[in-house]
């Protein structure tokens, strides 16, 4: 390296100092995702309200990081909840654990749940990281955040299932 | 008529609090400005365009824990901070940042440096070389192979590199006929020239050189994270790493101005007053040794020695012998 190429490397430096600057200001601008972008997952109703989630537990079964707890119950025929015989009473997602690998949304029969484009999803707590139904069914990009874990022996995620 | 003890404890007090003041700006213009050179932006975030960011460093370092390693020498451990950074205060004792002045709207005649001294130049390397105690005892006593090892290197390229810084500067006594500070400014003014132009090689010598003294990248050895942690301040934590920071900056801000008044005609210039001419001297030499950061990447050890010792000395020796020929018969 001769002593011209240094010379030369302090001129693009000084270059690069009257560039205008290519950084990204996080929280006011949200740089926009590609279509097929996998975030936070999203449950999906169909068109009479319904929701498409059977409650089959295909997802969880996929999933390779374990992060899916799918448990389901018979549909009230008067009040149904979900389109098929069952639904899923809890369906929870541990995003504290998921590798957003969109596996869930290959092995989904029904589309009923699909990989969405939020990704801010720091919390303060392992706890909040665990989504409930409510909060994966909610329209994005707010998505409500319910109590997680009712007291409820059964319902304490990573626990024994009441299948 | 040289001032009394008081006015000059308070010359020194306010002197040092500037000092302070800059270091702590300095520290957020050289985040931005190199944030720049990288097309980024740099801290932005803590009050306008970031400029509260020191406060906020201070505020975290003052909350670390003070950890004293076991295994070495607690004073000594302690000290070392404090002799690097007195050390790098003390030599803006000697520096001049004007003749005289008056104080507004009075009649109150005050000199605008602390002490005149005949040999100022001398007395400023030597404490300039005095801040390296610091590193060293402070890596020494720290009882970590790291930075024991930051430490030799500090001062082993203070060895090498002092000899140069020297000589480069011997150039500039040589011409000025004078060793003291403000005597070289006058002689500037009186050979109506800065020596920058005459000197030229000497001033290039004295870039490269102080920029190792303050151990700056290129030459920042003594603490090359990438190999030593953190050389000589590994064991450090907290205020005493600020205080071994500040130092360093302090030497920078000193050498800058040092180089000011040997190459760029000190506080002398036109229509605006001496000290305002010194700071924009100053920046100018801080803004070159942030563009070398920005720009080169740290020296092998090996080659460090070798630009040292084989480059800088003898072209700095050729330089002084010219100087002196030239100044002798012509």
């Amino acid at each position: 390296m001769s002593a011209v190429d240094q010379v030369k490397g302090f001129a693009v430096t000084f270059r690069h100092l009257f560039r205008k600057p290519v950084t990204q200001q996080f929280p006011e601008y949200k740089r926009p995702v590609y279509p097929r972008f996998r975030g936070r997952h999203r449950l999906h109703r169909h068109e009479n309200g319904l929701e498409k989630c059977v409650g089959c537990s295909l997802c969880a079964a996929a999933c390779p990081a374990d992060c899916i707890r799918v448990v389901a119950a018979e549909n009230d025929p008067a009040a149904p909840v979900s389109a098929g015989e069952r639904y899923a009473r809890i369906y929870e997602i541990n995003l504290s654990r998921c590798i957003y690998c969109g596996y869930c949304e290959i092995a989904c029969p029904f589309d009923a749940i699909t990989l969405g484009h939020d990704y801010e999803l720091a919390e303060m707590s392992r706890e909040a990281m665990v989504y409930t139904k409510e909060m994966l069914l909610a329209p994005s990009p707010e998505p409500r955040r319910t109590p997680v874990a009712p007291v409820d022996p059964f319902d304490i995620v990573g626990g024994e299932t009441d299948q | 008529m040289p001032d009394g003890f008081i006015v000059t404890a308070i010359k020194s007090l306010v002197l040092v609090n500037l000092v302070m003041l800059t270091f702590a700006v300095l520290t957020w213009v050289e985040r931005r400005l190199i944030g720049r050179f990288q097309v980024r932006l740099g801290p932005n975030r803590v009050g306008p365009i970031g400029l509260l960011q020191p406060i906020a460093d201070l505020g975290k370092l003052l909350h670390k824990e003070s950890i004293i390693p076991i295994g070495g020498s607690p004073f000594l451990y302690l000290a070392a901070p404090a002799i690097s950074l007195f050390a790098a205060l003390s030599v803006f004792g000697a520096i001049p940042f004007g003749e005289e002045a008056t104080i507004p709207f009075t009649d109150y005649q005050i000199y605008l440096y602390i002490a005149n001294i005949n040999v100022a130049l001398l007395l400023v390397f030597a404490l300039g070389s005095f801040s390296f105690y610091g590193f060293l005892v402070g890596g020494w006593s720290s009882s970590s192979k790291y930075s024991l090892y930051g430490s030799m290197r500090a001062v082993a390229q203070l060895v090498s590199y002092e000899v140069a810084l020297t000589m480069a500067v011997i150039g500039v006594v040589i011409m000025a006929q004078s060793i003291s500070l403000t005597g070289i400014v006058q002689a500037q003014d009186r050979d109506g020239i800065w020596y920058v132009i005459p000197q030229f090689v000497g001033f290039v010598i004295y870039l490269l050189a102080s920029t190792a003294e303050v151990s700056r990248i290129p030459f920042d050895l003594p603490e090359a994270e990438g190999e030593l942690v953190a050389g000589y301040h590994t064991e450090y934590g907290g205020m005493r790493w600020a205080m071994f920071q500040n130092a360093e900056y302090v030497s920078t801000i000193a050498f800058s101005a040092l180089a000011s008044i040997l190459f760029l005609g000190g506080y002398d210039g036109p229509v605006l007053p001496g000290p305002v001419w010194m700071l924009i001297k100053m920046a100018f030499f801080i803004f070159i040794m942030i563009w070398i950061r920005s720009t080169l990447p740290r020296v092998r050890y090996d080659r460090l020695m070798t630009i040292g010792w084989k480059v800088l000395i003898p072209i700095a020796t050729l330089n002084l012998i010219v100087t002196a020929a030239l100044v002798v018969w012509i």
